[in-house]
């Protein structure tokens, strides 16, 4: 199951990795989303996937047991999730100004700012 | 009292900020708030600086009571609380520039909000001891930098920002990714659990692709080479006020994150990452410092030259001495201030000549001569000029790399220094010294922007004047640094019998 869900990050990544490479700026976007989904479900695996459990712990239990999910992990995906999607609204409204002041939305626009 | 005070720092500026956004629709009230609230602020870091002092060990607060490794702590050190105090210094001087330069529309839009915001997250970053809180503090940070960067009026501010919010993201997913394969790896968040770990598990390939993904997401951050581009475009089209706390502060966080992490828990990998720093960190260097000597516009020069300081701070971090740590700590104290007073200058020089071009600029030292003698003093210490506190952030840490026969990088040191003098000079010469091009080009400026400028200068001479008190506090603070870490106590070498 583990080894599943590895590749299926290393996909996500290298499609990410492609969509920021192209030259549309809403490509980017794309792209920075999907890299911002697979950190999370890297944080998600990286911590053990218990099958068949819930991440809630018995209350008596003093520690996690054997093979069951870490319900630390899940809270900081939680979490995580929480930033990107916030981050990614914010980066949404900025390309749209920028397409709106450049009347372009091709990264070319952005080397202007250099000269 | 001791919790209170470690997490003053913190709180403080985010009830701060909910305020300044109930009074944003007031620019008057704001103006005045968003200073006194950051002079509150320096006060609480003060406090929060004279009990750690006074204490021999760093001091821990776990918050709610929950003990690691299911709490979160702070845990306050001597070099986190000279960070605290120096980025309220820093706020405090922005806040008072912000006074005289913004105007009431972006005050309405809440820019004191995002100000003190900045400072929490800023703060945090300085005072945790987690690496997943780490990462959420730098988002605070982020986040507020990212609306203040647009709330500037500059030609290309939303170019500049494109290209710093999009880095920025993808610096983040790296943190994520090299911090998830961390607690995968140990278990463990705290930085003090991780390095026990670490230190017992010794170098297995996950670990090191995990400091490989940490690596590039604080080098990011830092501005270390090659990983610099996004910053010369980002701070020099935004306010003044803004890109001045920028230049001091955010980078060095950024900075900060690698000596905590690489210095600290990754420090058993001295051997691998000890070179690799002084290779980047002389990169850096001179990668910086002539893309400085290639610019003609005051802040593109000041920007490039944050990158070209970055490395020698980084080559503090490579030598992996307690001295060197020590030089390092000095250095980045130094070049915080010296750096936002210069891009406090060069608002003034703007507001004053009515350009950033040094084309368009002439005539200041005549029209402003006042102004001209407060660019001096952090211009000639950036340079590394005597008495000021620059020659000796550079002798120290120069002296600890002949210490450690690295005479190559103390060559390219000291080359660096003296290129970057002349980027000084080249500011002096076309905005102070030559006639102005254009007749009546002067501006009157107001004086209420000299006073943040004399403040910071003023400290910059004090440094020079107490370099020994100061220099044994940074030394103080990197054996603090190394005692945390029981796998540092035996890779670094102790300091020289003298």
């Amino acid at each position: 199951m583990e080894l599943i869900i590895a590749i299926m990050i290393g996909c996500l990544a290298a499609c990410g990795t492609r969509m920021l490479l192209q030259r549309s700026l809403f490509r980017v976007l794309i792209g920075l989303a999907l890299l911002a989904q697979a950190a999370n479900v890297l944080v998600f695996t990286a911590a053990g996937l218990g099958r068949g459990d819930t991440a809630v712990i018995a209350k008596t239990a003093k520690e996690l047991p054997e093979g069951h999910p870490d319900p630390l992990a899940q809270a900081l995906v939680l979490t995580a999730i929480v930033i990107s999607f916030g981050v990614l609204a914010f980066c949404l409204v900025l390309l749209k100004r920028t397409h709106r002041r450049t009347a372009d939305a091709d990264v070319d626009a952005l080397a202007r700012v250099e000269s | 009292m001791e919790p209170i005070a470690i997490a003053l720092p913190v709180v403080l500026p985010l009830l701060l900020s909910l305020v300044a956004w109930l009074l944003r629709d007031r620019p008057a009230v704001s103006r005045v708030f968003l200073p006194a609230g950051l002079a509150a602020l320096l006060g609480s870091a003060l406090w929060l600086f004279s009990i750690i002092h006074a204490s021999d060990v760093p001091i821990r607060v776990d918050f709610g009571s929950w003990e690691k490794p299911l709490g979160i702590s702070f845990q306050v050190d001597l070099f986190a609380a000279i960070m605290v105090v120096v980025a309220g210094i820093i706020g405090f001087a922005g806040a008072l520039f912000a006074m005289g330069e913004i105007g009431r529309v972006i005050w309405r839009k809440g820019y004191g909000t995002f100000f003190f915001l900045l400072l929490a997250g800023i703060n945090g970053a300085f005072l945790t001891n987690d690496l997943f809180n780490l990462f959420v503090w730098f988002e605070v940070m982020l986040m507020s930098s990212f609306a203040m960067l647009v709330l500037g009026r500059g030609k290309y501010v939303f170019e500049g920002a494109t290209k710093y919010v999009v880095i920025n993201m993808v610096s983040s997913f790296f943190f994520l990714s090299g911090l998830g394969v961390i607690y995968g790896k140990t278990g463990q968040l705290n930085l003090d659990e991780v390095a026990m770990r670490l230190a017992s598990s010794g170098s297995d390939p996950v670990i090191l692709s995990s400091a490989a993904l940490l690596l590039i997401a604080f080098g990011i951050k830092a501005g270390v080479f090659p990983l610099y581009f996004w910053l010369p475009p980002a701070y020099p089209n935004t306010g003044f006020a803004t890109a001045a706390v920028f230049g001091g502060l955010l980078t060095k966080v950024g900075v900060y994150a690698l000596f905590r992490v690489f210095g600290g828990a990754f420090g058993f990998l001295s051997e691998i990452i000890g070179p690799l720093f002084l290779v980047v960190g002389a990169a850096t260097m001179v990668a910086g410092v002539l893309g400085a000597a290639s610019q003609f516009h005051t802040r593109r020069i000041l920007s490039f030259h944050i990158v070209s300081q970055i490395g020698y701070i980084v080559l503090g971090l490579g030598l992996f001495t307690q001295g060197a740590f020590a030089a390092a700590i000095f250095y980045i104290v130094h070049h915080i201030l010296v750096k936002t007073n210069l891009f406090l200058a060069a608002g003034a020089i703007a507001s004053t000549g009515r350009s950033e071009r040094l084309e368009k600029l002439g005539g200041l030292l005549k029209g402003a001569p006042l102004l001209a003698v407060l660019f001096l003093i952090p211009a000639l210490s950036l340079g590394g000029i005597p008495p000021l506190s620059g020659f000796f952030a550079k002798f120290l840490l120069l002296r600890e790399a002949l210490r450690e026969e690295a005479y190559v990088y103390v060559v390219i040191a000291l080359l660096v220094g003296v290129v970057t003098l002349f980027s000084m000079t080249k500011i002096w010469g076309e905005a102070f010294w030559k006639e102005s091009p254009r007749p009546g080009g002067i501006e009157k400026f107001r004086k209420v922007q000299l006073v943040p400028m004399a403040m910071l200068g003023s400290l910059t001479i004090l440094i020079g004047i107490f370099v020994d008190p100061l220099f044994r506090l940074s030394e103080r603070a990197a054996d603090q640094l190394i005692q945390s870490n029981p796998a540092l106590v035996q890779s670094v070498s102790p300091p020289p019998e003298s």
